[in-house]
């Protein structure tokens, strides 16, 4: 008796299903999109964008194809890590990357951003002066500036006594009990802790993280919850009345409810910039140079920075903004506050294990 | 009527090989790679070196890391013990429910698996929160009764909002309401299997219920108790969306420490061991209950 002669049978179901997942998986590295159109600089029309979420105005990219004819296609990330991970193996075909301060760094030693051709983005001329040369990039030569954001602390004004201008009512008091979001980032609770004792949030000394670490343990009883940047929707749905958060979320939600505020402690914060850069092995870089020089527009900025609500280090952006965001003492906190804040530096990958060993200690413990 | 693949080889290998090639492919040289980078180290920022270091393996057996593994077994025996003690009655339910009812039953209990995870914990986040439907209800019962209360001159405090999220409540909670459909198929299917006469038998003979219960059904249903103990277990304790979403700070479990050597940490052999630690002690569990089920099998030949 053959086994071909029966008809479908489970043996054979098996074995057909088997060879079509096969194919299936195959017939997806077809990769069979159209063949794009080629412009002028030989490129084809098309444009990798490798994207923070709701971090771009609502018609920039079609503003774009209007401008340019290139079709922009923008992928979302949630963190510089994700980025990092994405991009640590090869580039999988992103032209233009939006990392942090930290990241630029990072990715520039790591060799995985290439310089730009400062010739091709005239733009840059509209940045604000302290924006055109940083200790993270110096000269500019790798990214260019797309907003700056600090840390502070977001609170519902109703639930508060006062203004809670210090990092204390986060970090080590239990007036707040239960009611407080710290950020799970390791780097920036290490580094605001020791700010908050007093220290530089660069190069803090192994001891003042042990103090650190013991000051986390002692206030987790009234911590509710480590989030992973939406303490804006915590602080919104009442979740939470005091939040460890950036400027710019704050900001957002606080169109939604007149109840809330944002506040830079009084000790000083993280200062942190989002820039644009180009990747290694990006196959439209004169593509990535005109979106660049694009964003950096005046009014191309202004559009931007009117839906994500985040301060931007554009002058000619800034003189086309309402004054309800250059007023905005959440967008744009008062300079005494902003004196005392500085930006983290990338201290070498041993660094990132050894406050990331020292959160899960916490966490545990 | 069943033909046994020797006789026919050829054929049999033919069929075989796009699965296997796709298994391999697929399946094996990726965690084959994990596997290899456990064993590697960190060289500059971005390539790791494969050099037969056991440090990171040393590293995660610290006791720091063994705490975590130790508290992600037990949230994950909970929520097992959890899931066996209501999902029991649940199979017995289906098992002696009409034919009817049999098939809208298993409908209910597999409906979930059709909504992707990540929804049906923010739904479960939607439910359990400050201002979420359970609180909003109670506070709504709460309130009319300090209408009633005070209509009669009593005053009744305001109402004090549950804290059912960002706990390791919640955590077993959701785990419990993931992983039930898992335990209740296994158990139906042996329940199913049972022979009824067996149980008339039994009360016939002069056994109560609980004592037919206790004697006959969970010794029969035990091969199914076990598959649905193991099939609810192993992915509790590698668990990671539940606790990050639900969990409070103190609810972390393994899999969010592996999540983060693969991201902030960027110390990719050292997540590699961990996941690994994690995938030995599952090949023991499981070589556990063949063992088990073998001798089982060989004492009742």
């Amino acid at each position: 008796m053959s086994i071909i002669r029966r008809g479908s049978s489970r043996r054979s179901l098996l074995a057909g299903l088997g060879a079509a997942a096969a194919g299936l998986s195959f017939a997806g590295l077809e990769g069979c999109a159209p063949k794009a159109k080629v412009g002028k600089n030989g490129e084809e029309l098309k444009l990798n964008f490798y994207n923070w979420d709701t971090y771009t105005g609502k018609t920039t990219l079609a503003d774009f194809k209007k401008a340019t004819g290139i079709d922009v296609n923008m992928s979302l990330f949630a963190t510089n890590d994700e980025l990092f991970a994405k991009l640590k193996t090869g580039n999988p075909g992103f032209d233009v990357i939006v990392p942090s301060n930290e990241f630029v760094t990072r990715m520039r030693l790591a060799d995985m951003i290439v310089p730009l051709d400062l010739a091709k983005i005239p733009n840059r001329a509209n940045l604000l002066p302290n924006f055109r040369d940083v200790p993270f990039d110096p000269g500019r030569r790798f990214s260019m500036p797309y907003t700056w954001l600090v840390l502070g602390i977001g609170y519902r004004k109703s639930k508060v006594q006062g203004v809670p201008d210090s990092w204390k009512w986060l970090m080590d008091s239990d007036r707040y009990k239960g009611r407080i979001g710290l950020f799970s980032e390791a780097d920036d609770l290490i580094e605001l802790g020791a700010k908050y004792m007093g220290h530089s949030v660069r190069n803090v000394p192994p001891e003042v993280i042990k103090q650190v670490a013991a000051m986390y343990i002692r206030q987790k009883p009234n911590v509710k919850v480590f989030h992973d940047d939406n303490g804006q929707d915590l602080l919104l749905s009442g979740d939470v009345d005091i939040v460890m958060e950036y400027n710019g979320d704050i900001a957002q939600v606080m169109t939604e409810d007149p109840d809330l505020d944002f506040v830079v402690p009084k000790e000083g914060s993280i200062i942190n910039s989002d820039c644009l850069c180009i990747p290694k092995g990006a196959p439209r870089p004169d593509n990535a140079h005109q979106f660049i020089n694009f964003m950096l527009d005046g009014r191309n900025g202004a559009e931007i920075y009117s839906t994500i609500k985040y301060p931007t280090p554009n002058a000619a952006a800034l003189a086309l903004m309402p004054a309800s965001y250059r007023d905005n003492p959440a967008i744009f906190p008062p300079a005494a506050a902003m004196a005392k804040c500085e930006y983290a530096e990338f201290e070498g990958a041993g660094r990132a294990q050894l406050f990331d060993e020292t959160v899960t200690r916490i966490r545990a413990a | 009527m069943d033909e046994s693949w020797s006789r026919a080889k050829g054929v049999f290998a033919a069929l075989f090989v796009a699965p296997v090639f796709w298994l391999v492919l697929f399946f094996i040289v990726p965690l084959a790679i994990i596997w290899a980078y456990s064993f590697g180290e960190n060289s500059g920022l971005t390539q790791i070196a494969i050099s037969g270091t056991f440090s990171n393996y040393v590293h995660a057996i610290q006791p720091l890391y063994l705490g975590i593994f130790l508290k992600s077994f037990w949230f994950a025996a909970l929520t097992t013990a959890l899931c066996l003690v209501v999902g029991f009655p649940m199979a017995l339910a289906i098992t002696f429910a009409s034919e009817k009812t049999k098939v809208w039953l298993l409908l209910l209990i597999m409906l979930p698996f059709w909504t992707n995870l990540l929804i049906r914990t923010y739904a479960l986040m939607a439910v359990l929160r400050t201002e979420g439907y359970i609180n909003i209800s109670l506070g709504f019962l709460w309130n009319g009764l300090g209408h009633l209360a005070a209509l009669g001159g009593a005053h009744l405090a305001p109402f004090q909002p549950l804290e059912l999220l960002h706990n390791n409540f919640a955590v077993v909670f959701g785990l419990v309401y993931v992983q039930m459909p898992f335990m209740v198929l296994p158990l139906y299917a042996a329940l199913d299997r049972l022979d009824r006469s067996l149980l008339e038998a039994s009360l016939d003979l002069g056994a109560g219920h609980v004592r037919t219960f206790a004697r006959i059904v969970v010794p029969l249903a035990m091969p199914g108790i076990l598959s649905g103990v193991i099939v609810t277990l192993i992915p509790s304790i590698g668990a990671y969306l539940t606790p990050d979403l639900l969990g409070g700070p103190d609810s972390q479990m393994i899999a969010n420490v592996i999540e983060r050597q693969f991201k902030i940490a960027n110390d990719w052999p050292f997540g590699a061991a961990l996941s690994f630690i994690l995938m030995y002690l599952t090949f023991i569990a499981i070589a556990a209950q063949a063992v088990v089920s073998r001798g089982r099998k060989a004492a009742r030949a």
